[in-house]
């Protein structure tokens, strides 16, 4: 068979090569990238052992020690620079590699990464009684546990068989505390700081005035009065908290660190923990269950690098379902007119034309846009209309970056993609149904509305599946338009009027961002950088299969309308 | 309402007819006061009167067309294809108003009423006059809103109403038993030739006063030919039907009368069994006994 000649060969066949070729690689780098994504994001949420590691005699100790614990994250070769010539010349490449040990205990060691060479490791230890500790702040604890200390008095040692129990014990109560703080404060005591705010506005906007008329004395000293209510109400729920909180001192742990510190810490400060070196599989599934489920619904501590990310989910699902609600309707209907009523020429050509190349526009220009149109021209003149006393006192409202103002600018930008799929729709719907439904007396307008749209919402959701697919990964122009990097509140509450346009949001793609690059310690925020865009590129995959399973129904009712 | 107009007086009617335009040499007449000698005749239901069609302003389509199509009968245009059988059905209820750059000359009259009136909305004249297309178009919705959307873009909600509509008028296309207990299926789960009675009775359930039928028969296999052939046989008691076929033997069975058209011109209008057992015009001839088209 090759004795068949060159010239039999049909041409161009080496370009199918090519052709498959270009696939292959482009499947490589999105399988890759995403691998990478996984890997590394549900990594972060599976228990690995501590160790204890002894370095040689001469190496340089530790903060005084030469024992140090720390789960091992990597090991790299040594940045060359780094290098002594003696390391450089020594046979074993193992003095040339260096390791990450993650120690954590912060409040002591000041970092949570430390990196020691690998030739200076003397042996690795994983000891049965560490424990593992996630607390409020500063980080983990890697421990060795001493004693407990409870407020009665009596002390529990840590090799008493009833340690474990009891601690465990200690932690769901602190944690229910903590819940029952939390809901006191976020719930209670944030109704009541909304309705002061604002009064004080309000108190401010009256003591403006020089002279103060009869009425308007009248109003102060009613407002001052219900200030002063609000605060008597406030008092007691204050206290209570206080006295919750105090509570969550009761108990303490006595623990020793593996470099030989002790330390005495209130039970109080703890959120869980697990003994790393005691687990079987079925544990580490329970524990990583756990620690994934606590991303996902937990509020974030110490500026983002620990604890959950649900405001940023939350904050982006409802900014994205808010631009999905904007951009239908507009690019629907823009759509139905470009292809049902208006006549087809030299104009309609070049509105079509400028609606795709508005589709790769840079969208920080969309951010830009939105902010002088949407914050300041259109916020603004609400605020003027709707709240002049904010005005007044230089409190924006709604001239202010907001999830509303974020949901409209995402909408203006991902709008081509939904006009230029409807359009492929309504078109798609075959001549001879809209001429039966004709000839049957109805308008153009009754066809439209009985026929041609509910033919084309699959191709409708199609598009706005890859709206929402842009819009939700979009990080530049919110940035501009009202994302921050830590909202006091969620969008969607309990506050009348529950729903708050106006409020500004996390995002995903902004908090990626911020633990990345804006985090003092970006090694340490590593992990939920991986974690965050792991949940980001689910979540987008979730709601494209939302859309996609709705329009499949669709599909089926409206089965045969396509041709 | 025009089609409730009263019957226009037979002398000026004839005056009509005879206003028919100098013919040009070598073209096929037709005169229509010859074409309709049945006396019992109430009136011209549909009138084409000197009847232009162009599709832009260059391409002419009919020429110079004069003829009327009796009530409650059943009328066949014949022809070869593009002759313009189907252009000129689309001109009775003015489908061919879609098209951009279209233009006419001359008059259709209904009842002895323009359908150009510029009074009159071309929405209520379609929905005086049903029309069942070559290839079935069931909507994509159930079997009974299938039927009803000539109701229910009128705006018409009676519950009642809606029922017995749909029941009628399945009835009416001899489709009511084959789906009495599906009427909320998907009209796409019936047969090729049930979607066409479908279509018929989706055209004939507001009472309409006229049918037009562009071919179709012509996607159904003998069988449900068969059906539609009988249905057209009872529906012409209560609806004037004019029907495009392609299928001779079918314009035999189902019309009463027949109007053979070449190139855009009527070249023989007549009673059915005149026109294939003693045409008088040797193309209509040879075209029925199937030496062209
Ligand atoms: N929408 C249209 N635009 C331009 N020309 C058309 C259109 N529809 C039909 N025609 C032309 O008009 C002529 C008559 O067509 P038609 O009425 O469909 O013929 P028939 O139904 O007798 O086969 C044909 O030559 C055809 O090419
Ligand atoms: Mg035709």
């Amino acid at each position: 068979m090759f004795a068949s000649s060159q010239k039999d060969r049909p041409p161009g066949e080496m370009f199918v090569w090519f052709t498959s070729m270009g696939l292959a690689v482009g499947l490589l780098m999105i399988v890759g990238l995403l691998g990478f994504i996984v890997w590394n994001g549900v990594a972060v949420f599976w228990p690995k052992p501590v160790a204890e590691i002894r370095l040689k005699d001469g190496a340089p100790l530790f903060r005084g020690s030469a024992s140090v614990m720390g789960v091992i994250t990597k090991q790299q070769p040594i940045d060359v620079r780094n290098l002594t010539p003696e390391q450089l010349a020594h046979p074993d490449p193992l003095v040339r590699m260096e390791k990450q040990l993650f120690v954590g205990n912060r409040n002591t060691y000041g970092a949570s990464y430390v990196y020691f060479n690998a030739g200076d490791i003397d042996s690795v230890q994983y000891p049965e009684g560490v424990l593992n500790i996630e607390r409020m702040e500063w980080g983990n604890a890697l421990v060795y546990p001493i004693a407990l200390e409870l407020k009665d008095g009596t002390r529990i040692e840590a090799s008493d068989p009833a340690f474990p129990g009891r601690f465990s014990e200690i932690m769901v109560e602190v944690n229910k505390r903590r819940a029952a703080i939390t809901k006191i404060e976020k719930g209670r005591i944030g109704k009541i700081n909304h309705r002061m705010r604002n009064l004080q506005l309000d108190e401010r906007y009256l003591e403006r005035n020089k002279t103060l008329s009869p009425a308007q004395q009248a109003d102060l000293e009613e407002t001052r009065e219900r200030i002063r209510q609000l605060q008597a109400a406030y008092e007691p729920l204050a206290a209570e908290a206080l006295k919750m909180r105090e509570r969550q001192n009761d108990h303490h742990l006595l623990f020793r660190l593996a470099t030989g510190e002790e330390r005495r810490q209130a039970m109080g400060d703890f959120v869980h923990h697990f003994w790393p070196n005691q687990m079987n599989t079925l544990h580490k599934i329970g524990q990583f269950l756990h620690h994934a489920k606590e991303f996902l619904v937990a509020y974030p501590r110490e500026a983002n690098t620990e604890g959950g990310i649900f405001p940023s989910l939350f904050g982006t699902v409802v900014m994205t379902l808010l631009m999905s609600l904007a951009v239908t309707p507009f690019g629907v209907l823009a759509a139905i007119y470009l292809r049902e009523y208006a006549k087809q020429g030299p104009f309609v050509r070049a509105v079509r034309i400028a609606v795709n190349n508005l589709a790769g526009v840079p969208s920080i220009v969309f951010g830009i846009f939105g902010l002088g149109f949407f914050v300041y021209f259109m916020g603004g003149n609400i605020d003027r209309i709707f709240f002049p006393r904010n005005v007044e006192l230089g409190v924006p409202t709604f001239g202010t970056g907001g999830v509303l103002w974020a949901s409209l600018t995402l909408a203006l930008m991902t709008v081509p993609v939904v006009i230029v799929s409807t359009e492929e729709a309504l078109a798609a719907v075959s001549r001879g149904v809209r001429q039966g439904a004709l000839a049957c007396g109805a308008s153009k307008w009754q066809t439209i509305q009985t026929l041609v749209l509910p033919a084309s919402a699959p191709g409708i959701l199609t598009g706005l599946i890859l709206a929402m697919a842009r819009g939700a990964g979009e990080v530049a122009p919110l940035i501009l338009v009202g994302v921050v990097a830590l909202a006091p509140s969620l969008p969607v509450d309990s506050i009348f009027p529950f729903i708050h346009l106006e409020r500004k949001f996390m995002h995903l793609g902004f908090h990626i961002y911020d633990l990345g690059f804006q985090s003092p310690d970006s090694e340490a925020a590593m992990p939920m950088v991986f974690a965050t865009t792991l949940v980001l590129i689910l979540l987008v995959v979730v709601l494209n299969l939302g859309a996609i399973l709705i329009r499949n129904h669709l599909k089926r009712k409206y089965m045969a309308s396509a041709f | 309402m025009i089609m409730t107009a009263p019957m226009p007086e037979p002398t000026a009617k004839a005056e009509t007819r005879d206003r028919v335009a100098n013919p040009l040499p070598g073209r096929v007449e037709y005169n229509a006061t010859k074409a309709i000698p049945d006396p019992s005749l109430r009136m011209d239901y549909i009138r084409v009167s000197n009847f232009n069609f162009f599709y832009d302003q260059t391409a002419q389509v009919l020429f110079d067309l004069n003829m009327d199509i009796p009530e409650r009968q059943v009328t066949a245009f014949i022809g070869p294809s593009g002759c313009g059988k189907s252009t000129l059905l689309r001109n009775i209820n003015r489908m061919n108003d879609l098209i951009d750059g279209v233009r006419h000359e001359g008059d259709i009259l209904i009842n002895g009423h323009s359908i150009y009136d510029p009074y009159l909305e071309v929405i209520s004249l379609r929905k005086r006059i049903g029309m069942v297309f070559q290839k079935s178009n069931p909507f994509p919705k159930s079997i009974y809103e299938n039927v009803i959307y000539s109701l229910r873009v009128a705006g018409r909600k009676k519950k009642s109403e809606l029922d017995d509509t749909v029941e009628r008028s399945l009835r009416g296309a001899a489709l009511w038993g084959e789906v009495k207990d599906r009427l909320h299926d998907s009209a796409f789960s019936l047969s090729g030739g049930q979607m066409q009675r479908l279509c018929i009775a989706r055209a004939i359930a507001n009472r309409p006063e006229i049918l037009l039928m562009d071919e179709p028969c012509s996607a159904l296999d003998p069988i449900a030919t068969g059906k539609i052939e009988e249905l057209i046989h009872e529906l012409k008691a209560s609806y004037t039907i004019v029907i495009v076929t392609h299928n001779m033997q079918q314009a035999a069975r189902v019309s009463d009368r027949t109007a053979f058209f070449y190139l855009g011109r009527l070249v023989e209008y007549d009673e059915t069994q005149k026109v294939f057992m003693n045409p008088s015009n040797p193309q209509t001839e040879a075209y029925v006994s199937g030496r062209f088209g």
